[in-house]
């Protein structure tokens, strides 16, 4: 069953169609890949699901209810969450504040804070970056900071949550462990909707691949069928 | 992790100073000239506008220059109901007043960003004092009205009173979630939105709570001044002032925007009355070497001298 999805969602920027008409559905405890060349609408098509820009024309739909329309923090607590493309932590605070902040407000339930900062600490722990709680999170490396925002996101306990881009700037190493991090948060039961560049990751850890390009939607398909299809290729490549 | 012995360390020295502070100031007026009490009421009001100042613009980084504006909605409070209502009804409805305008104001406008909500609540100021001129003038006849008179002992105490809530209200939100929400809101809004943070709400929230106590301080100031028109309570210096002395005190920890109005008002008062014809010069001499060499006002210089004698213990806090 659908959890997440869109009916000819479109978006202008002026007069460029950002993301043209684009139909797409996320099932319940699948990892989704979205790929496509650079501003090919993939991280607009991210602020339209969150919220950040209203689909005109389109309908989002989010656990069979229709969520166009509605801000950003009630998405949210609906439990859609997402993490930036461009860094956007809270610089000057201390790491686990980043977190805690999360846990208070990404859901609707109100949470004692000793027990807010308890779970800050372990979803901390849960995307390795123990240790590193009291660290003003300005002073991380990108790779970090990249994990902070999923922390972050995932204390406000999504049910479907849209990643953009963490493996962007990562070497072979960190790009396994993402790899492992994805794995793990799917195990919890959380529908993943990602966006990457990273061949071998979205390959080897998506369930199915939708590949845009000019704001619309090309193809769709597992791992192997997209690898081999003659569209993408040409779209990546050339002719 | 020793967070409870720091908080325990942290309440006993500041909390005894703070209890003797009070014990003081509220003893003051057995023992004391009627000038320090009329100075004195004249600093709190400064550390109230101050500190409401701070309250929102502090974290949010937003600049407001709406201050003059409602503490003048705050002394046309007193003006008007001044005759008719005792004195803490009236100063609970300046309060009021002003929070109620704030929400009005934040909800259209806290969305612009950066200079244009400072020129914006600049303006709303000139709006406020430039319309009431024409409907006083219109409609009454005369520019000023008269404000009932209250004795400087009440005067004092209400002062007293406000800025003890305003200090608490300003602690109480600095440590709260509510208050981490707009911090976030100010490092970050757009993922402040998208971890769930009515952004909207919290912001006009804090603007209203800041507005409530300029206002307040506005209603019971006017009793002291007896006659009031647009020009005197609109007047944009109420604006300005609490700018400076927020940025020459420091912004960062909250004793900073307090040390900063109580020098500065102080300052003001000696020089105005010791340099009459200098006043203005050393004045702004005292500002640009404040701002040249306090970059983070007396707070940061506090914090550097820290630093340095604590060996740079606790260098990155």
């Amino acid at each position: 069953m659908a959890i997440l999805e869109g009916k000819g969602v479109t978006k202008y920027f002026g007069g460029l169609a950002a993301v043209s008409n684009v139909d797409f559905h996320v099932d319940h405890g699948e990892v989704l890949g979205l790929i496509g060349p650079n501003g090919a609408g993939k991280t607009t098509l991210f602020g339209l699901i969150s919220a950040a820009y209203i689909p005109k024309p389109g309908l989002i739909r989010f656990k069979g209810e229709n969520i166009t329309g509605l801000k950003p923090h009630h998405i949210c607590r609906q439990g859609l969450a997402r993490t930036f493309q461009s860094v956007k932590i809270f610089p000057n605070m201390p790491v686990i504040n980043n977190v805690t902040l999360g846990v208070h407000f990404g859901t609707p339930e109100r949470v004692p804070s000793a027990k807010a900062t308890e779970e800050a600490a372990r979803l901390l722990k849960f995307v390795g970056l123990s240790g590193m709680e009291s660290i003003p999170a300005r002073d991380l490396t990108l790779v970090n900071q990249k994990l902070v925002e999923v922390a972050r996101a995932l204390a406000t306990k999504p049910e479907v949550l849209l990643l953009d881009e963490i493996m962007a700037g990562l070497n072979p190493t960190e790009i396994a462990q993402a790899m492992e991090l994805v794995s793990k948060i799917r195990a919890q039961g959380i529908t993943i909707l990602m966006i990457e560049h990273v061949m071998k990751a979205i390959m080897s850890v998506c369930d199915r691949i939708m590949v845009l390009h000019h704001g619309e939607k090309i193809a769709e398909g597992t791992p192997q069928e997209i690898a081999t299809s003659e569209t993408v290729i040409k779209v990546y490549l050339g002719e | 992790m020793n967070k409870q012995t720091l908080t325990s360390k942290n309440f006993l020295i500041p909390g005894t100073i703070l209890l003797v502070g009070l014990l003081i100031l509220v003893t003051l007026p057995l023992y004391s000239s009627i000038y320090t009490m009329i100075f004195l009421s004249s600093i709190f009001m400064y550390i109230v506008l101050t500190m409401s100042w701070v309250m929102f613009s502090g974290p949010t980084g937003q600049i407001s220059l709406a201050t003059a504006a409602f503490f003048g909605v705050g002394i046309y409070v007193a003006a008007i109901l001044g005759t008719i209502m005792p004195l803490l009804v009236v100063v609970l409805i300046g309060g009021l007043a002003s929070a109620g305008m704030a929400v009005l104001v934040g909800s259209l406008t806290l969305r612009l960003k950066g200079i244009y909500f400072a020129i914006f609540t600049f303006g709303l100021l000139e709006l406020m004092k430039n319309l009431l001129l024409w409907f006083e003038i219109k409609f009454t006849g005369t520019r000023g009205r008269f404000v009932v008179v209250a004795d400087y002992n009440t005067v004092y105490f209400f002062m007293l009173a406000i800025l003890a809530l305003t200090l608490l209200t300003a602690y109480l939100i600095r440590r709260s979630k509510f208050g981490l929400a707009l911090q976030g809101i100010g490092e970050q809004e757009e993922a402040a939105e998208h971890i769930g943070i009515n952004v909207t709400l919290v912001k006009v929230f804090t603007f209203a709570i800041s507005a409530f106590f300029i206002g307040a301080a506005g209603t019971i100031m006017a009793t002291r001044w007896t006659y009031v028109d647009p020009y005197i309570a609109f007047n944009m210096n109420f604006s300005f002032t609490p700018v400076l002395m927020a940025i020459f005190g420091g912004i960062g920890p909250l004793f900073g925007p307090v040390l900063g109005a109580v020098i500065f008002a102080y300052l003001e008062e000696i020089l105005i009355t010791k340099f009459p014809y200098y006043y203005m010069l050393l004045f702004g001499v005292v500002m640009v070497v404040s701002v040249l060499y306090l970059p983070n006002g007396l707070v940061g210089l506090i914090q550097k001298w820290r630093v340095r004698t604590a060996g740079g213990e606790h260098g990155n806090s």
